[in-house]
């Protein structure tokens, strides 16, 4: 490293900008409150490299947002299990051993029947086959998207029609990413399996909610999700100043910082509509969103010092 | 009886308010919430809880450390990463394939079966109404729907109820599967904004897979008339109907955080054009007979 390289350190150090990785995750118990709108807005306003992920692979909507540019496109594939008729002697372990009930041994009749949709690729079958009669081929279960606009890397994934394995997907997305400064993560919806394996590892967690009983309720779900995986959280209100003041009440009661209030506005429910970001229309979001970004910087510094 | 289930591939649309105001409307019926992941619509129904029953999703595996010896092969063979260096089972990345109970080598892994989730029988003013709510982190979300449904569905059928009326999950994964399996008809509310026409495309599309005929509902439809009409235009080319749309209309939040539905609340903008939705679909019925 030279000697302007330690200068800069210092000096980011200094700043408070965090020299290593730091994944900022944006979740909501509820869907449709405004992950998305929040999530992309903050990777358009933070004028830094980034790697964007969209982990809502059901749903996948950043793309429409980051306009990004994908330069990579690729089938993502679970190992499913093939017979070798030469080597089988349908003695029926693998059918015994598999937890999924996705194949199955006919001795009678010589054959070997594969549910594919229903394996999830554990393997079993494959190493328990006592004669080694399985080897594996990948059945796609989506498409992943790799491309890039201006300072975002961007990645997201899509599920194939009627696809189960939501979490096998996001797993293999967040596989991808090998280094980054700054990770932002758009996580599915609700409180189960896919939403805890999208936010894993994340140092700050932001909860988008609305200012709505239903709103409340689905937050106080997901902030019970974050509050047992240990990872600090924050709060935006979206749609601010319909409903009530009650989501300000959980937040004040459990102090839970709220980040940044989005007020009720046609106009920003439009741009959204049109799949325009706010923040390259009005300077003032951006600032908003920055300022969103360095309170979490600030709150993760007063965590560490 | 007619099972119908209210759906939207996109969150935050309106599935619940849309499925409370219905529920007000439909003479005899029995509710279900198939969102077991964040069910809402008890906050309006309000239920009397009637029987609680446990609901156990997969076997999961646990290391008796005791009798544990260190060798890694779990380790080695778990394609979940969910055995830890210290040889814990992380709960949340088993997937329960117990392949580590059968390769142990010194038989210290047992299987037990988790408690996922809960699952209701109630009492509401608008009738019965059974609904879940999976324990945080939990997966096998689409096993509670179908528990859930059985039991709707017998219940309707004992009560003599014209219909099943069913909240669904957001999205287009495993519980919405399990929601819409079987299904003549389902209600899709969509909202015009570029995501709720990419969404309305993929749960249309899995409404195909299933045979499931969409009857779309735009929401807010005012919110950008553009989009809605793109979405009117989408629709018909995908074979499907538009039923009807709804306006923006503050009474929806407004009649939510009183605990209503929004056709209680009184008449609005939003509350008619949920009632004319309502007949168009009862009149429909009885003109295609099921």
């Amino acid at each position: 490293m030279d000697g302007a390289a330690v200068a800069d350190e210092a000096a980011g150090a200094e700043a408070g900008v965090p020299d290593s990785e730091m994944k900022i995750s944006v979740a909501s118990g509820k869907g449709g409150t405004g992950k998305t709108f929040v999530s992309t807005s903050l990777a358009l306003s933070i004028d830094k490299e980034l790697v964007f992920l969209d982990l809502d692979v059901e749903e996948p909507n950043a793309h429409i947002f980051i306009k990004p540019e994908f330069h990579e496109e690729n089938d993502v594939g679970i190992p499913v299990p093939r017979v070798d008729y030469e080597r089988c002697d349908f003695c029926g372990v693998c059918q015994e051993v598999c937890a999924y009930n996705a194949i199955f041994a006919f001795p009678n009749t010589r054959k070997v029947v594969v549910f594919d949709e229903l394996c999830k690729g554990c393997g079993a079958c494959i190493v328990l086959c006592p004669q080694k009669a399985l080897y594996e081929v990948p059945r796609p279960v989506g498409k992943m998207r790799h491309g890039r606009n201006g300072k975002i890397e961007f990645y997201d994934g899509k599920l194939n029609t009627g696809e189960i394995n939501t979490t096998y997907m996001i797993t293999h997305i967040q596989k991808q990413v090998k280094e980054a400064n700054l990770v932002i993560v758009d996580s599915p919806p609700g409180t189960s399996c896919p939403m805890i394996q999208a936010i894993k590892g994340s140092d700050f967690v932001i909860l988008v909610t609305e200012p709505t009983p239903f709103g409340l309720f689905d937050l106080s779900l997901a902030y019970e999700v974050v509050k047992k995986m240990g990872i600090p959280a924050g709060i935006v209100i979206n749609r601010y100043g319909i409903g009530d003041d009650r989501v300000e009440k959980f937040a004040e009661e459990r102090k839970i910082p709220i980040l940044l209030k989005i007020p009720f506005s046609k106009e920003i429910a439009r741009y959204y509509s049109e799949g325009i970001p706010i923040v390259q229309v009005e300077e003032r979001w951006k600032e908003e969103f920055r300022s969103v970004f360095e309170k979490v910087n600030q709150i993760l510094e007063g965590k560490n010092a | 009886m007619l099972e119908i289930a209210v759906v939207s591939g996109k969150g935050g649309t309106g599935k619940t308010s849309v499925t409370a105001a219905f529920a007000t409307l439909a003479k005899s019926k029995v509710l279900a919430d198939c969102d077991v992941d964040a069910p809402d619509l008890h906050l309006i129904l309000k239920p009397e809880i009637k029987q609680t029953s446990e609901f156990y999703g997969m076997k999961r595996a646990y290391i008796r450390l005791d009798d544990c010896t260190w060798c890694g092969i779990c380790r080695e063979y778990c394609r979940f990463d969910a055995i830890s260096e210290d040889y814990v089972v992380d709960p949340i990345a088993c997937d329960g394939c117990e392949l580590c109970y059968h390769l142990c080598p010194e038989k210290a892994i047992d299987l037990k079966p988790t408690l996922s989730g809960h699952w209701y029988v109630a009492k509401s003013r608008f009738g019965t109404f059974v609904y879940g709510m999976l324990e945080i982190g939990e997966e096998n979300s689409g096993k509670l729907v179908t528990v859930i449904r059985k039991q709707g569905l017998f219940l309707a059928q004992k009560e003599g109820a014209d219909y099943l009326l069913v909240d669904g999950p957001p999205g287009t994964g495993c519980p919405v599967n399990s929601t819409l399996s079987g299904l003549k008809y389902a209600f899709v509310v969509a909202e015009p904004t570029q995501s709720g026409l990419h969404d309305l495309g993929r749960i249309i599309d899995l409404m195909e897979h299933f045979s499931v005929y969409p009857l779309v509902i735009v929401n807010k439809f005012d919110l950008n008339e553009s989009v809605s009409r793109k979405i009117e235009e989408y629709v018909k080319k995908r074979g499907a109907t538009v039923l009807g749309k709804i306006p923006f209309d503050p009474a929806v939040t407004e009649s939510m955080t009183q605990g209503l539905s929004v056709i209680e609340f009184g008449s609005s903008p939003a509350s008619k054009a949920i009632e004319e939705i309502w007949r168009k679909f009862e009149k429909g019925l009885t003109a295609t007979p099921l």
